[in-house]
């Protein structure tokens, strides 16, 4: 089997394998893999009969970095892996450090923490269904989809000066009080959003052509999922009710009360469905939150040079894609010996050759999207 | 002045302005339906559209051809130069030929074939070959699989097109495209009330035939397969480009013409007068519609940012007002000759724009269908339908003449009604998509 | 005068793409000059007042028909890009045939030549939809719908075999 190097576009290999089998590239320039992602697909005629993802194109050496960087240091770094839900990034990464350092962060910056990580999850869900859409042809939702969004990175933009990668959280808690007007903004904000949801619902949940392509389309059943450590939405749409929310609570979530939508089938539709819902209950908490910030100190008292007690940790938060987890070894000085990062998007893209075999080609796209993979993630 | 030229050349003079007026303005109007969709595609998603090229991007389509004009033409190597050079070429001549037999008002029309109508479909499906010769001829396998795609996707929706229209020519009675609008005056309804089923046939298969979406896999960014214009690059695609939506002025044409009343308008046997004056109240209503876009253009004009725009606005408000004058004049008597021109003119004008709105309408609202979807559609549910609303119609009409039944609205809703129905046994019947994937066994 | 102008043209155009067709190396140019063979047949039936007949061998014959034997040569050509090259050892014997043919057929019509309707003077009573329309539904019924069922026996058997296969 012929290797090509390929600038870009698809392109059709001369090795010829089987009567009607032919392998096509997709990738690493492709307006639909969301990123730098190569696939080659081998096809039956229009079947797809298996798959390979090659990936790396992205791949920046960031745990090598954090080697080579003080604690501190590193924080913005991870921001830029999961470049469209940083807050989260930042999250697990302020978390682990956290529980390495046996510090704890005040309720008050727990609870922040907990309002700006749901409303980044309500942006990165926006992303995927604007693109996902767009994918699969539907032109207006992407831009409905980012109206609310620019509402989302206003608030982040008041509260921390960024509006993508926003290195929102310090270790120990939170380096900037919230500004006047922040509770409000939050809840007018989610007093908005349910009726965005259903607008988004109207032009695509029932829609027919919607429900044609996305219905059996990549099923992925539990048995699998399990098998394949895939978390997340996947996870979640493929049978299994596992959310780290509930499961491993963190920053504020055993306050909030809160449901983890499931679904039974694990295809295309019924991730939308999940993820759907996922950001209606994600306004539930962000309104249960913002409606009770405690008062008191923002930052715990970790002092300015960090330098945890050697030993290792491994803490997980469930990030919009699926389970985020940061491994982290100290030994003792101010650079971690290693950062091992979990990332949600490079797990679940190896169900990618399980839901793409007996699609057709043109399902290949909305499998992509459906995944929701960030390829900072995938190839750090 | 007429006794000047040959009598052998007289009849033909006319039309050959006609034709030179239709093609010398569509080029243009064309452009400008292309400004006009990306701007109500701006609209509905929430934002501007082209602003920058001329006060709210009106000379965005004149930019554009100058681009295409001035790009480099390449063609692809072992490409066969000839049918490279005459697939688009095709694509338009064709498109532009269908114009010959489209009546634009009671008496614009370039050629009234007793075969209008067969005539247009005729010239459509030899577009076709544009689309398949110039897939072949980029060379490339995939531009191939896409052109052949996009090929059977127009033959199978123009069979299912043709039986909607099929319906309302059972009403009609011609082929020939001023008869049946005259028809729809005789009969002082449009048939679109009488049909609508076949209306909806019609909607649905011509906008498969102009291959928009939702039936544009064949030429979507987004799909693997790239689509049989991806070789051509420069005029070569702006001449695509102008086939589709002149194939789309065609098609929303044909359904003004069949189903829309053609140049009538609204209540063609209404003769209500206007406040005891000799100008029907219905007549009216082009000058006070232009009058009523021109103060609205008025009342925006303060409130634009820029003052070009402020400019141009107040200009296009004037420039409605004086289209109502003229609406409201022709109705007089010195003018009154013109009456039926102008105002066919506009109200033939208007119904197409209103189903170009359709399209667009829909082009943004759903995704796209997959090709075997698509193919299902065609074949499984509209096809059918078209089938048994033909012979349902059929029925109907001839119950209607041998019966004497003087109730034609309770045959329509009748006929409409049983055709719900079968819709709906369709739909569940086989529209079905099968699962895309079967889940891996035993991996 | 324009009549003949237009028969003069049609002819010489039905005339040199079937020679140009038969010749043409490339199978889809010979594709293509059939095509404009049909159209010029349909341009002689438009100018013999045969509008329904004009229309209808363009909507099925070019539009259907040779869309057909345009998509096969396609499909078969698909991955043997090279231009097949055609040989052709019985020239010779086809031209003598072929001569003999045409001296044939010009002997037919000129010994005939009186019996041949003069096409201005003909009349239709009917257009030609109508005429068409009658033939074929009143005294020409049970051929048509003979051919209609021929038809879908095609039909269903094309559909079982490619079905097969899928």
């Amino acid at each position: 089997m012929t290797d090509t190097r390929t600038n870009g576009g698809s392109q059709v290999e001369t090795t010829v394998l089987g009567a009607d089998e032919i392998i096509l590239n997709m990738g690493p320039q492709h307006p639909s893999t969301h990123g730098v992602l190569r696939v080659k697909l081998k096809l039956d005629g229009e079947r797809v009969v298996d798959s390979e993802c090659i990936i790396g194109y992205l791949h920046r050496g960031v745990e090598k970095i954090a080697e080579h960087r003080s604690y501190q240091q590193f924080a913005p770094y991870v921001d830029r892996m999961d470049y469209c839900a940083a807050v989260s990034n930042g999250l697990g990464y302020c978390e682990a450090v956290e529980k390495l350092l046996g510090a704890e962060a005040p309720p008050r910056a727990r609870v922040v923490r907990t309002i700006l990580t749901e409303l980044q999850r309500i942006a990165s869900h926006l992303i995927w269904l604007g693109t996902h859409a767009l994918d699969i042809g539907a032109l207006t939702p992407v831009f409905y989809a980012f109206r609310e969004r620019e509402e989302i990175l206003k608030i982040f933009e008041k509260y921390c000066g960024a509006r993508l990668t926003t290195h929102a959280f310090r270790i120990g808690g939170l380096q900037y009080e919230t500004y006047d007007g922040f509770e409000e903004e939050v809840k007018r904000f989610c007093d908005d959003f349910a009726a965005k949801v259903d607008e988004y619902e109207t032009l695509l949940t029932e829609n027919r052509i919607w429900v044609g392509r996305t219905k059996g389309v990549g099923i992925l059943n539990t048995e699998d999922a399990i098998a394949l450590g895939v978390t997340g939405p996947v996870l979640r749409a493929s049978g299994m009710k596992w959310d780290l929310r509930k499961a491993t609570p963190y920053a504020a979530y055993d306050q909030y009360d809160f449901e983890i939508p499931t679904r039974p089938t694990g295809d295309t539709y019924d991730r939308y469905l999940v993820r759907m819902e996922e950001m209606r209950q994600s306004r539930r908490i962000c309104l249960q939150a913002v409606a009770n910030i405690p008062t008191g100190p923002i930052m715990a008292k970790v002092g300015k040079v960090l330098k945890p007690p050697p030993g290792e940790v491994y803490h997980a938060i469930e990030a919009p894609k699926g389970e985020l987890g940061y491994y982290i070894v100290s030994d003792g000085t101010t650079q971690p010996y290693r950062v091992r990062v979990r990332p949600p998007s490079f797990i679940n893209l190896q169900a990618f050759n399980k839901m793409a075999r007996g699609a057709l080609v043109a399902d290949v796209v909305a499998i992509i999207g459906t995944i929701d993979i960030v390829l900072g993630e995938v190839d750090r | 002045m007429t006794h000047l030229i040959p009598p052998a050349i007289l009849p033909y003079i006319l039309p050959v302005v006609y034709g030179a007026v239709i093609v010398a303005i569509l080029p243009l109007l064309a452009g400008y339906i292309v400004l006009l969709e990306r701007k109500i595609m701006a609209d509905m998603q929430v934002r501007l559209g082209p602003m920058r090229v001329g006060p709210h991007g009106l000379l965005q389509p004149l930019a554009d051809a100058l681009k295409l004009l001035l790009k480099e033409d390449i063609v692809p190597r072992h490409a066969d130069r000839f049918m490279f050079f005459v697939a688009p070429i095709l694509s338009v001549t064709m498109a532009l030929i269908a114009y010959a037999a489209m009546p634009f008002g009671p008496a614009f029309q370039v050629a009234d074939l007793n075969v209008g109508l067969l005539f247009i479909f005729a010239v459509g499906s030899l577009g076709i070959y544009g689309i398949v010769l110039g897939g072949w001829a980029s060379n490339s396998h995939y531009s191939l699989i896409g052109a052949l795609r996009s090929a059977a996707q127009l033959v199978s929706y123009e069979t299912a097109a043709a039986l909607g229209i099929v319906s309302a020519l059972l009403l009609a009675g011609s082929l020939s495209m001023k008869e049946i609008v005259r028809a729809q005056f005789d009969q002082g309804v449009w048939f679109i009330f009488v049909v609508p089923v076949g209306f909806f046939i019609y909607l649905v298969g011509s906008i498969a035939e102009t291959n928009r979406a939702p039936f544009d896999l064949p030429e979507a960014e987004s799909e693997l397969v790239a689509g049989y214009m991806t070789e051509y690059s420069g005029f070569r695609w702006a001449l695509y480009f102008l086939s589709e939506y002149a194939n789309m002025v065609i098609a929303a044409g044909i359904a003004t013409t069949l189903f829309l009343g053609g140049w009538l308008r609204p209540f063609p046997g209404n003769h209500q007068h206007l406040f005891g004056t000799p100008v029907e109240l219905l007549d009216a209503l082009p000058a006070l519609l232009f009058v009523a876009v021109g103060l609205y253009c008025f009342s925006l004009t303060p409130r634009q940012p820029v003052q070009i725009q402020k400019i141009v606005m107040a200009a296009v408000g004037g420039a409605c007002l004086v289209l109502a004058a003229v609406m409201a004049v022709v109705l007089f008597p010195p003018f009154d000759v013109a009456r039926d021109g102008v105002h066919g003119a506009f109200w033939f004008l208007a119904k197409v724009t209103a189903y170009l709105y359709t399209f667009l309408w829909i082009r943004f609202t759903f995704p796209r269908y997959r090709f075997d979807q698509l193919m299902r559609l065609g074949w499984r549910f509209l096809i059918p339908l078209g089938l048994i609303n033909v012979i349902v119609v059929g029925v109907s009409i001839v119950v209607q003449q041998n019966w004497e039944w003087k109730h034609p609205v309770v045959s329509a809703v009748v006929t409409t009604a049983i055709m719900f129905g079968v819709a709906l046994w369709l739909t569940e019947e086989g529209v079905k998509p099968e699962p895309a994937a079967q889940p891996a066994d035993g991996e | 005068m324009l009549d003949k102008i237009l028969f003069a043209f049609f002819a010489v155009l039905a005339v040199g793409s079937a020679i140009m067709m038969i010749t043409r190396r490339n199978i889809v140019h010979g594709a293509v000059y059939l095509i404009t063979t049909l159209l010029a047949t349909a341009g002689i039936f438009l100018s013999l007042q045969a509008e329904f007949l004009f229309v209808v061998q363009i909507i099925l014959y070019v539009g259907g028909i040779m869309v057909l034997f345009v998509f096969v040569i396609m499909l078969v050509n698909l991955d043997v890009a090279v231009r097949l090259v055609q040989f052709n050892r019985q020239g010779l014997l086809a031209g003598v045939l072929a001569l003999v043919l045409a001296v044939q057929i010009f002997f037919a019509l000129w010994i005939g030549r009186s019996g041949l309707p003069h096409p201005a003077a003909r009349m239709m009573p009917l257009k030609n939809t109508e005429a068409v329309g009658d033939a074929l539904f009143q005294h020409y019924m049970l051929p048509f719908e003979i051919a209609s069922v021929l038809l879908l026996v095609a039909m269903i058997g094309a559909v079982v075999m490619a079905k097969r296969r899928v």
